[in-house]
């Protein structure tokens, strides 16, 4: 059933509708549905009206109306975040970037590009095809999720381990504050002059306003790619092969580790010619100039032999290659087949602690009667438990968010910390805590709210609050064209 | 172990307080007056694990110090600055290595930092891990604040292997061709007739590479060419004697340049943060990061 609309609604979307186009607002009850929660599982978000604003200008007249009618506002891209960044609290305008999908401006000799929030990071890359460059950060979502949404959450990808985070492919953000106002943030080349706002904006959640016009870095392709696959009869064996490829002075392109579970849903899915019998595979892939990535190959092999490995299949042509990364990207969609719910985790520990980390995140989600399946950043500990379940069973969400809660605290207590790359939004800021003092949490106050003083930007996210609001979870579909 | 509460008294809860590292960019942002009392950040290595490719250190440590330690393991940091400089410093300050294309961004190098803010607490950003989306990019902010938000005492910084091999080569190419026949020069410097490069990697791709620069005229060299000391962004054509820096858009000038404007809308956010982490302007007085040549 649809939640009933505050008083005054109606006078706010008439507002909405005056300022940027009756076209471009919605309130129905099946929008506000929809736009009522994103890929987690969090639910009980409540939207209000839903702009579609075309231009920074159509922006900034959301914002100014909403905050007018004493309204909060949350950005929004595709939706596919995991910590329900998106998931809007109170009736607040929901402003969605989907219809700024335009790609302004691509500089190749300065490899630079302007786009608009909306665009869908794959759609950068596709367009870029021809020109050498790329858009580096390649979150496993790349199919649906959009480039403002991948600034706010500083998303990564396989491909991050190398070339680092969305923040280092971000120059410059066109930016619509609280009050309406409009700044840019960074420059085009270099540092800007003074307190690096652009980096601060990053990882905003969309809390301290709204990305409406962002340019971002392109990455020259490289001229040598190699994909290795190696397989181990142990977790612990392909975790210690991890460490011992860092601790030869190598960082891949990309590493990634996937569990027997994983291997097994893969095979049954896609036939990726991953080896069934094995406990973990790892997916290396180097890049760079000829001499430097036959070296590395050549050590990747050693490290992989002195841990063990059974073998290493070095793809022979662009097809073998595509095949492995087929059954990467298909995993989590391979996983949710295992059951009709699942609930993907993500926290960092330190790399030299991966596999007693997997190990007690497997024993203590299994305690609680639960698959879970591990398909993983293996390169920078970037863990993903991935746990299926059937949401039909009685009592299986208190076991699923016990479940969680303690793969936090041992992800915690290695040493690790909350999020690499979904964020806090709505799914972990009760553990805030946990990480940070009082006092951290205030310096970080003091961040946000020197960008929205007001606090209208998508309020009650990151922090831990006492607030109600998406506390009732449940559970999301794999968003469709989506893979892990 | 750095002593991080014996920091934290020294900055105190009240009068005003700065933190010298080598003093070796004293005066970037501007001069921190009479009376303003100086403290000075711990320093020492406190841990460091090559396979983590991190480091904790002591924010007054100096890069020196720093460089050696990793050096042993053929790793080094980001960081970039003259003899004498401390971590903190060159955090404070936030200028990037002429070697930015291999090593990264300054701004990027911070995981966590530990600091002791205006009201005299300490308190954490960023954490441990090379990955961490848990909250907001305090460290970006700090990168670059010249200590106006928070101080420094102890940081984690990323590390990353130290190539195989380094060369440079001079010579008349432009830096866009030296972009087109190389893949990710770690730098190129350009004079406004010359190309300086630096090419950085595995022996053999270094030397495939710098053959090819070689053949269009370019010659090896020893190292970068002396920078001249005044750091201005670009803005219209290369002063006579100046060396810009293409990868960020610096350029190293004889003379120092103008103060700009700063965009209204932009220090208005500067201003707030200011107010919000200092509201008595305690720490670093009137240094100011938007007053530098730009
Ligand atoms: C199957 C699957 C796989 C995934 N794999 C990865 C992965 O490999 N790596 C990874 O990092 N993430 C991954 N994610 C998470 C998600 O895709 C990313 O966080 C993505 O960047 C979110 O983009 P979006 O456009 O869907 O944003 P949304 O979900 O719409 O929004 C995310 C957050 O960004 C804010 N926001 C959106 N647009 C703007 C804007 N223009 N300005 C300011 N704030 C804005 C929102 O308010 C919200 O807080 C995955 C998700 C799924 C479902």
């Amino acid at each position: 059933m649809v939640h009933k609309m505050p008083s005054g609604t109606d006078e706010l979307i008439a507002d909405l509708a005056d300022a940027i186009g009756a076209g471009r607002v919605t309130a129905g009850g099946a929008a506000r549905e929809i736009y009522g929660r994103d890929s987690s599982i969090i639910e009980g978000g409540h939207s209000g009206p839903v702009c579609f604003p075309e231009s920074t200008r159509q922006i900034a007249e959301c914002v100014r109306v909403a905050v007018a009618h004493g309204r909060d506002f949350v950005p929004r891209g595709a939706g596919t975040g995991l910590s329900g960044g998106a998931v809007p609290c109170n009736d607040p305008v929901v402003i969605s970037t989907t219809r700024m999908n335009r790609i302004l401006e691509v500089d190749v000799e300065r490899r630079i590009a302007w786009v608009e929030p909306g665009v869908i990071n794959l759609d950068l890359s596709r367009h870029l095809a021809g020109t050498g460059l790329h858009f580096a950060p390649d979150p496993s979502s790349q199919q649906a999720c959009t480039i403002g949404g991948n600034l706010a959450n500083n998303s990564g990808g396989p491909h991050c381990l190398a070339y680092g985070v969305t923040s280092e492919h971000v120059a410059a953000i066109e930016v619509v504050l609280s009050d309406a106002s409009t700044v840019l943030l960074g420059a085009e080349v270099g540092d800007a002059v003074g307190y690096d706002l652009r980096g601060a904006f990053v990882g905003g959640e969309g809390t301290l306003g709204i990305a409406a016009r962002i340019a971002v870095r392109l990455t020259p392709d490289p001229p040598v790619v190699r994909t290795l696959l190696l397989d181990f009869q142990s977790l612990v064996d392909a975790a210690e092969t991890v460490t011992g490829i860092i601790a030869a002075g190598i960082v891949p392109a990309a590493l990634e580790m996937m569990d027997r579970n994983t291997v097994e849903a893969v095979e049954n899915f896609v036939e990726a010619g991953y080896p069934r019998d094995a406990e973990a595979v790892l997916i290396v892939e180097l890049d760079g100039l000829e001499e430097g990535v036959t070296h590395e190959i050549k050590i990747v092999k050693r490290v992989g032999n002195e841990n063990g490995v059974g073998t290493v299949r070095v793809a022979a042509d662009d097809v073998e290659r595509e095949l492995i990364w087929k059954g990467r990207r298909n995993a989590f969609g391979a996983i949710a087949h295992i059951k009709p719910g699942y609930y993907l985790h993500d926290t960092v520990v330190p790399r030299t602690r991966l596999a007693e980390v997997v190990a007690k995140v497997n024993e203590a989600v299994e305690r609680h009667d639960l698959i879970v399946a591990n398909v993983f950043h293996a390169g920078d500990g970037n863990l993903h438990p991935l746990m299926a379940f059937d949401p039909r069973e009685p009592g299986v969400m208190e076991r699923v968010y016990a479940a969680s809660e303690e793969i936090v605290r041992i992800a915690i207590e290695a040493g690790g910390v909350l999020s690499g790359e979904h964020g806090i939004g709505l799914e972990k800021r009760g553990f805030m805590p946990l990480l940070y003092s009082p006092d951290d949490l205030s310096a970080q106050r003091a961040l946000r709210d020197a960008f929205d003083p007001v606090g209208h930007a998508n309020p009650l996210k990151m922090f831990p609050t006492g607030s109600s609001c998406g506390d009732v979870m449940h559970l999301a579909e794999v968003p469709e064209g989506v893979w892990v | 172990m750095s002593d991080l509460e014996e920091f934290r008294n020294e900055v105190g809860t009240t009068g005003s307080v700065c933190v010298k590292g080598g003093g070796t960019r004293w005066d970037v942002g501007g001069e921190v007056g009479q009376g303003v009392r100086v403290v000075s950040a711990p320093s020492g290595i406190d841990a460091y694990d090559p396979a983590e490719m991190t480091v904790l250190v002591g924010a007054g440590t100096t890069l020196t110090a720093l460089a050696e330690v990793l050096a042993e393991h053929r790793q080094e940091v980001a960081l970039a600055g003259p003899v004498g400089s401390t971590v903190g410093g060159a955090l404070a300050v936030g200028w990037n290595s002429i070697r930015r294309q291999r090593v990264g961004f300054a701004r990027d190098a911070l995981l966590q930092a530990e600091c002791v803010g205006a009201d005299g607490k300490r308190f954490k950003a960023g954490g441990p891990t090379v990955k961490n989306a848990s909250g907001y990019e305090l460290c970006r902010l700090l990168v670059g604040s010249l200590g106006t938000l928070a101080l420094m005492g102890r940081v984690i910084l990323r590390t990353t292997p130290i190539p195989e091999w380094s060369l440079w080569l001079r010579g008349s190419v432009t830096p866009a061709d030296v972009v087109k026949s190389c893949y990710r020069p770690a730098s190129i410097l350009w004079d406004g007739s010359y190309s300086h490069v630096c090419l950085e990697g595995y022996e053999a791709d270094v030397q495939r590479e710098a053959s090819a620069l070689i053949d269009s005229g370019m010659v090896k060299v020893q190292g970068p060419p002396s920078l001249p000391p005044h750091r201005n962004r670009l803005t219209g054509d290369l002063p006579e004697g100046a060396i810009l820096d293409v990868a960020i858009g610096v350029a190293h000038c004889p003379e120092a340049a103008a103060i700009q404007c700063v965009d209204p809308a932009v220090k208005c956010i500067a201003d707030r943060m200011k107010a919000n982490f200092d509201p008595h302007r305690r720490l670093n007085p009137n240094r100011d990061p938007y007053s530098v040549p730009a």
